[in-house]
């Protein structure tokens, strides 16, 4: 995976990655948000008890780019609108959905 | 046809919208009114020359955020069927994207359902349009999304419900369409 090292950019936020139990979730990107990342679904491991502003900020570690959407998104949890404190569990799927434009 | 409640939600990949299709699945006997609304791709956007629409979406949670916003439709007016299509992919100019009919006994509740609809797809279903000009392209962004963003995830933010507002009971000017002559008295009283 690409990795960009613009200092500047980095989250302050990043999680700490703590030993123990983890989970595999999958991550699906729409839009904007997939011509940023360059990928339209990604495989990632997070400790278990992560929310998803956790994995948020994974991401955007990750990808520094969508730092820029970050304020305009909302997440989705298994096809479902979600909340940032929401925790995700073993094979679940979050979606990041920029502004829609549906009609 | 029989007479329980219909709802049909479809997205469809790269293919015309059958409008008649749709007007034809929600009409019935017992429906005195179809409203529908079209959503057509329209040539120009601020100045700038429109070639084309892209749309995609999240497919299996559109389909049940729209069956949701039915679900929620027919909870708040008498409704006889629905019928809701959005097509993905290019969409060129003058060209329907997305058609909802709605059948009713009546016009009012098929009317401000057609509406509800239309305004609740707009700011929460996940399906998305980049803008294809002559020199550029751009991602479109819903104000419905923007001003209802902070609601989505919460408990029941994801479908607005119907603002009820108190509609004056105005029996007997102009409302009925029969009219009956009636002898005219007088009182005193």
């Amino acid at each position: 995976m690409e990795v960009k090292t613009e200092g500047d950019n980095l989250p302050t936020a990043t999680p700490v990655v703590k030993d123990g139990p983890s989970v595999q979730i999958k991550v699906l990107f729409f839009a904007k948000a997939r011509d940023i990342t360059g990928l339209t679904e990604l495989s990632m491991e997070v400790s278990s008890g992560s929310t998803t502003q956790d994995c948020l900020n994974e991401l955007v570690a990750k990808f520094p780019s969508l730092d820029e959407i970050r304020h305009c998104i909302v997440l989705a949890l298994n096809e479902e609108y979600t909340t940032e404190s929401a925790v995700v569990k073993d094979k679940d799927e979050l979606a990041i959905i920029p502004p829609i434009s549906g009609g | 046809m029989n007479s329980e409640e219909r709802t049909l939600v479809e997205i469809l990949d790269e293919n015309k919208i059958d409008l008649a299709k749709y007007i034809n699945y929600v009409s019935a006997p017992s429906a005195g009114a179809i409203a529908t609304f079209s959503g057509t791709t329209r040539d120009t956007f601020e100045g700038k020359t429109v070639v084309e629409l892209r749309y995609e979406a999240y497919v299996p949670m559109a389909i049940r955020n729209l069956k949701s916003i039915c679900h929620s439709a027919r909870s708040s007016w008498d409704l006889h069927s629905i019928a809701v299509v959005h097509r993905l992919g290019t969409v060129p100019v003058g060209e329907t994207s997305v058609f909802i009919a709605v059948s009713a006994t009546h016009r009012a509740d098929a009317l401000d359902a057609c509406k509800f609809l239309i305004d609740e797809l707009k700011a929460s279903v996940p399906i998305w349009k980049k803008e294809v000009y002559s020199n550029g392209e751009v991602w479109k962004e819903n104000t419905e999304f923007l001003e209802r963003k902070s609601e989505l995830g919460k408990n029941d933010g994801f479908c607005r419900r119907k603002v009820e507002t108190e509609a004056p009971d105005r029996k007997g000017c102009c409302k009925a369409k029969v009219k009956v002559e009636e002898p005219v008295h007088t009182s005193s009283s």
